[in-house]
């Protein structure tokens, strides 16, 4: 009888971790589960990485968050999925996970070819490269020749192939898995050249043992919009990602911080549009399917955009990234939301 | 009971059928000569069912995602840069050649992995059998430690002993350089790899690989029909070399004498290709700093030479452990037998010892080659461009194409396996004791 | 007889105490002379050896002895090593470890739930000793079929009713082929309890399952396999691996050698093909590729599909341990079991497979060590086994940059566990040599 033992357990198990989706949506399937299923980083600063209690936090992390509030007014019911640059897509194709925000840039190939829907930017990043300063380099045109590291499976290493040959250089690309092995051959001097997406250069820098010995070269070389993503062909899921992301950019606009957010759901205010934000004017929930103080609970548990990006990676954390082209459009960068209307 | 019952069952299978000629449903089950019919007819419905379940949920996922089963990617070009190409190749080229890049890695360190092992493995397996104290608990720390601790900690652990403990090339720099090259300034041990001298021709005739020279000094450069050309010289001489042999052995059978030789062998195998690489006008061209690296030489690159030694090592400790049981296998009397029958110990040990202990090692050693040339996919971890990094890695990754790449991938696994556990079947054939 | 008396005087009633061999001959000198300095060659290899043995733990040994044990972070670290006059590399800092060990250990594991994985390993352990250990009463074994089943509900927790009724119903299918089938035929019976069997899992296991818990609640805090990680991930996929492949793996044996060529040629090619693939591979497999084979829509945890792939991966291997097994079996064993008249079922369950399993023992200790060091391979598709979890600790802010001090944690771990396994098998082999001759 022992003999069927392996095949029957196979049986159970499957009964047992299965999720069958065949004709449900997204949705449904988030709200049976009771939780949203997130594809994050494994492991990068500022972006998505455990605490010492096991708590995953970043600006990627708050995404996930802010879709669980939406969704089930809890941000805490997501089961975070670390996901490798080059396992995402198919995580994501395959309904391992609901969506992805995994510091992804968004393509035109991975937006049409790898049926990956992009709902907007969380962050606006470019390609860079640090060196030593004792290289005495001032320019990416002077790189000719040079070692360098690169993650392996992103959009960085296509980018950089392209940069040298256009500018007529040589180099020789070090490939890593993981951007810990990268920055530590970079630091052990395996590379003179470390590239990647100028945010991560600027969060590595800081973690360094001595930040000022290196320096990030002023050449940006590629546009790197990272966004958070969901399958392609569920444009309610969609829906929600996308104003769930663009609720926290509104908030900022609109001034509605973590603190003022009670005071303001509380009152009718004279700006009609933090009220249909909040929920107190019009149905703009129900129009996406969720309740209707959606944007309140995403608000109150998570805060806004300015407050994820201060908390995570702004001037007072060791990335201490300036907010730059990730300010809002009203004060000179690139964030900007369609009106909640 | 259950025997008796047994015992029954057989009879009634075995000698009932044979009265009654009549065919009944029941013999599907119960006769012997029905049975294995009836048994592999259901077994190979089951197999046919279950991969027409997977055929048609493969091509319902496809349908679903939108995509198709095509292998035309392979022929889009590929967009990136491969450090190390042992072929030309440049990121316009296709996918397809990328892999081929990819392919000749893997096979390069799992070659190289395969001789520093045997190396590695006789030598340590032999120290552990020695007298000496201090050396076989040496060796056995060594074999304990590489078995038991997972090759991928080993392969992380010996890359970041190489980045950390070796200097960089700037260290060689000017007048208060805290590094130097070795070996007569020829070899030069960097955290980014080893440089070593390579030998090239200033008759060169087909030169392609000319590197900017240093100064006061020509390009030299070195080609593929300049390498053919020293090859079959020694090809050459070998095969004259083994028509000595046989003179020899038939001059030793019909006088008894064995005429010395070994000014011949000398002669044949070493003069000509002496000549060869003189009127080629080889010269030695070592590497030497030049901007931000060394230039020049042969670089083989740390990832290549970290994942090599961690291979080579973690399979040595194994093939050790072989090499020792092996010549543990020979009794002491085979020993004691050839020894009372005249034979020196040289020739005891290659004629009586060797023979015995290989028929145990061979096998073991054959399938440990296997298992290296598995594991050099852990190749990912270091970095170095073999095929999982190339075909099931980037290539996976820009196109999308996970089924078809990881297909192509598998089967180039298991066409190696197959070739090698092959090699290891027809070795035991040769090797087998005649038994009853 | 007074001459007798006399002689008797001078004869010796005990033997004369045996000398003390020269000092040069016996103990620490000896052994000196004979282990380390018995040739020339031999006296320079022991110098040689030791002084670089010696160079090496010097070189090493201030970087230990100077290393911090209590700190918060990297920076900490090197301040308090800064504070002793001493440079950020000059001492280790194990403080990583007594930070973070509990992640090393559990993963993501709720850390008021740590008693859960203690207990299942602790149950398993006992669960397999009446099979590792041949003195220990029989009847124990029906401990050890119950053990993974405990082990699974308290890993994962949720309702004991799962298992519970699955073991219920591995009984049912057990006592219906042993009496039913002792009196029709046992080839028969097995399909059918098979048929059976599948059909209850399939259909009726979960919503009878919900119908008892409704009843009777049985369940404790379940844990998503997500949060699983450490040394309990690489435990859970290795042992959940070799306890499931073993079932697997006597099947595909035992098809291996058949009579029947088509049953024998799918084992052959199942055996080869997935031993001709490296495991990374089969793990990207299930990584990127199980879903595709799977009926549309559907998805389960990426957890599962490692074991499950693990487990395919290393029945092939395990297979071949047991055919080695059966090949080493004396033919008079075969012989005698047809003789005696047991059908091919009853000869394999009480001849050949006690014997042959027996025999392959130290063989699948072997399996289990090399399958243990290789679930490491999954941290690179995303699952935090121990070096997964050192990468996502050396990506926070405070750790960034650390590495030996997690790899030395890490390795010494498996250290300890594959050698004292390697012993134990080393161990069982000469006891069985024993046995057999």
């Amino acid at each position: 009888m022992k003999i069927n033992t392996t095949r029957i357990l196979l049986a159970a198990a499957m009964t047992a971790f299965t999720t069958t989706m065949a004709s449900a949506t997204t949705l449904e399937d988030v709200r049976a589960a009771g939780q949203l299923k997130c594809g994050i980083h494994e492991g990068l600063a500022g972006f998505a990485a455990p605490d010492a209690n096991g708590k995953w936090q970043g600006l990627d992390v708050d995404i996930c968050r802010a879709v669980a509030s939406s969704v089930f007014g809890n941000s805490e019911a997501v089961e975070y999925i670390p996901v490798t640059g080059a396992t995402r897509f198919s995580a994501l194709a395959s309904g391992e996970i609901d969506m992805l925000a995994r510091t992804t840039t968004w393509t035109f190939s991975r937006d049409t070819d790898l049926k990956t829907e992009f709902v907007g930017v969380n962050f606006y990043d470019g390609q860079g490269f640090m060196v030593p300063a004792s290289l005495g380099i001032s320019s990416a045109l002077e790189l000719d020749g040079t070692t360098v590291c690169v993650n392996t499976g992103t959009t960085t290493e296509l980018n950089l192939a392209e940069y040298f040959r256009a500018n007529g250089m040589s180099y020789e690309p070090v490939p890593l898995e993981t951007g810990a092995e990268a920055q530590q051959q970079f630091l052990s001097g395996s590379c003179d050249v470390f590239t990647g997406d100028a945010s991560g250069l600027a969060a590595n820098r800081a973690t360094f043992p001595n930040p000022d010995e290196y320096v990030v070269l002023p050449e940006i070389i590629s546009k790197e919009p990272l966004g958070p993503a969901v399958r392609h062909g569920d444009s309610e899921w969609e829906d929600i990602v996308r104003w769930s992301l663009n609720a926290l950019i509104t908030a900022e606009e609109l001034g509605v911080t973590s603190e003022n957010v009670e005071e303001l759901a509380s009152s009718v205010n004279k700006n009609a549009e933090i009220n249909r934000l909040l929920g107190t004017e019009g149905d703009l929930g129900a129009m996406l399917g969720v309740e209707a103080d959606w944007a309140k609970t995403i608000i109150m548990s998570v805060g806004n955009y300015g407050e994820v990006f201060e908390r995570h990676v702004g001037v007072n954390t060791p990335i201490g990234l300036e907010r730059g082209v990730n300010a809002l459009w009203t004060q000179g960068g690139l964030l900007y939301s369609p009106p909640f209307r | 009971m259950l025997a008796a019952q047994a015992l029954k069952r057989v009879f009634m299978s075995t000698i009932e059928p044979s009265r009654k000629r009549g065919f009944r449903l029941g013999q599907l089950v119960y006769d012997t000569r029905y049975r294995s019919k009836s048994i592999q007819v259901i077994a190979a419905i089951v197999i046919l069912v279950s991969f027409w379940w997977l055929g048609s949920n493969i091509v319902g996922n496809l349908a679903a995602l939108g995509k198709d089963f095509n292998l035309a990617f392979l022929g889009a070009p590929a967009g990136y840069d491969i450090n190390q190409t042992l072929i030309p190749y440049d990121n316009r080229m296709s996918h397809g050649r990328a892999a081929v890049v990819g392919i000749l890695n893997t096979l390069l360190v799992s070659f190289l992995g395969c001789i520093a092992a045997t190396v590695i493995g006789i030598l340590v397996g032999v120290l552990r059998l020695s007298d000496n104290w201090v050396i076989n608990r040496l060796a056995a720390v060594y074999v304990e430690a590489f078995r038991s601790i997972p090759l991928l900690l080993w392969i992380v652990s010996i890359f970041a002993i190489l980045s950390e403990a070796m200097p960089q090339p700037r260290d060689f720099r000017g007048d208060d350089a805290t590094a130097s090259m070795q070996l007569f300034d020829s070899v030069a041990v960097t955290a980014r790899g080893v440089y070593v001298p390579r030998v090239a021709f200033t008759n060169s005739l087909s030169g392609n690989e000319a590197v900017i020279p240093r100064e006061n000094l020509a390009a030299v450069a070195s080609g593929s029909a300049d390498w053919a050309i020293i090859v079959a010289t020694i090809a050459v001489g070998l095969v004259v070399s083994l028509g000595i042999k046989a003179f020899v052995d038939r001059k030793q059978i019909m006088t008894g004498q064995r005429p010395v030789t070994w000014y011949w062998l000398a002669a044949v195998l070493i003069l000509p290709v002496l000549v060869a690489l003189y009127v080629l006008g080889a010269t030695v061209v070592q590497p030497y700093l030049k901007g931000f690296n060394f230039t020049d030489g042969i670089f083989i690159r740390k990832s290549l030479f970290a994942l090599w030694l961690a291979l080579s090592l973690y399979t040595g400790a194994f093939i050790a452990e072989i090499v020792r049981g092996g010549i543990q296998s020979v009794g002491k009397g085979q020993r004691e037998a050839a020894a009372a029958l005249g034979l020196q110990s040289n020739r005891i040990m290659q004629l009586v010892i060797l023979p015995q202990a290989l028929r145990v090692i061979i096998p073991p050693l054959i399938s440990n080659y296997l298992s290296l040339a598995k594991n050099s996919s852990l190749a990912l971890a270091v970095g170095y461009m073999d095929v999982r990094a190339t075909l099931g890695g980037i290539t996976i990754n820009q196109t999308g194409r996970e089924l078809e790449g990881m297909l192509l991938l598998g089967l180039f696994y298991l066409f190696l396996s197959l070739l090698i556990s092959g090699i290891i079947n027809l070795y035991n054939r040769s090797k087998q004791l005649k038994e009853r | 007889m007074p001459g007798n008396q006399l002689s008797q005087a001078f004869v010796r009633t005990g033997m004369l105490d045996a000398k003390q061999p020269p000092a040069g001959e016996t103990g620490l000198i000896l052994w000196i002379r004979k282990n380390l300095l018995s040739s020339w060659l031999n006296i320079i290899l022991t110098v040689l050896v030791a002084y670089a043995a010696l160079r090496l733990a010097l070189g090493l040994w201030p970087w230990f002895s100077n290393s911090v044990w209590q700190a918060s972070s990297l920076a900490d670290c090197r301040t308090i090593l800064a504070e002793q006059g001493l440079g950020p590399t000059d001492g280790a800092c194990f403080a990583v470890v007594t930070d973070r060990w509990h992640q090393l250990i559990f993963g993501f594991y709720p850390t008021d739930l740590y008693w859960r994985p203690i207990l299942a390993m602790i149950l398993f352990l006992g669960g397999i000793a009446p099979i590792l250990f041949f003195s220990l009463p029989r009847s124990l074994l029906i401990f050890s079929c119950l053990a993974p089943f405990v082990c699974f509900w308290l890993l994962w927790g949720g309702t004991a009713w799962l298992p519970l009724l699955i073991v219920a119903g591995l009984a049912g299918g057990y006592a219906l082929t042993r009496f039913v089938g002792a009196v029709i035929s046992p080839t028969l019976t097995g399909l059918v309890t098979l048929a059976l069997l599948i059909g209850f899992f399939w259909f009726g296991l979960m919503p009878l399952v919900g119908l008892m818990e409704a009843g009777l609640s049985l369940s404790i805090r379940p844990v998503a396999s997500r949060e699983f990680g450490g040394f309990m991930l690489a435990a859970t996929i290795g042992l959940s691996a070799i306890v499931l492949s073993l079932p697997l793996g006597v099947l595909l044996a035992l098809a291996r050698q058949s009579d029947l060529p088509l049953i024998k040629w799918s084992a052959i090619i199942f055996i080869e093909v997935v031993r001709g693939v490296p495991l990374i591979v089969w793990l990207f497999t299930a990584q990127l590729l199980l879903n595709y084979f799977l009926p549309p829509g559907t998805s389960f945890d990426l957890t599962l599909r490692v074991i499950i792939m693990v487990t395919l991966f290393a029945a092939a291997y395990i297979a071949e341990v047991i055919r080695g097994g059966l090949v080493a079996l004396p033919k008079g064993q075969h012989e005698g079991a047809v003789s005696l008249g047991l059908s091919y079922w009853q000869s394999r369950r009480l001849i050949i497979l006690p014997q042959a399993l027996k025999i392959s023992i130290p063989g699948i200790v072997n399996e289990f060590i090399g399958l243990f060091k290789d679930t490491t391979l999954v941290v690179f598709i995303g699952l935090l086994d121990p070096i997964g979890v050192t990468r996502a600790i050396r990506a926070t802010p405070e750790w960034n940059g650390v590495y030996w001090e997690l790899f030395i944690f890490v390795g010494l771990l498996f250290y300890v566990v594959c050698y004292a396994m390697a012993r134990y098998s080393l161990h069982l082999e000469n006891l069985l040599r024993r046995d057999n001759y």
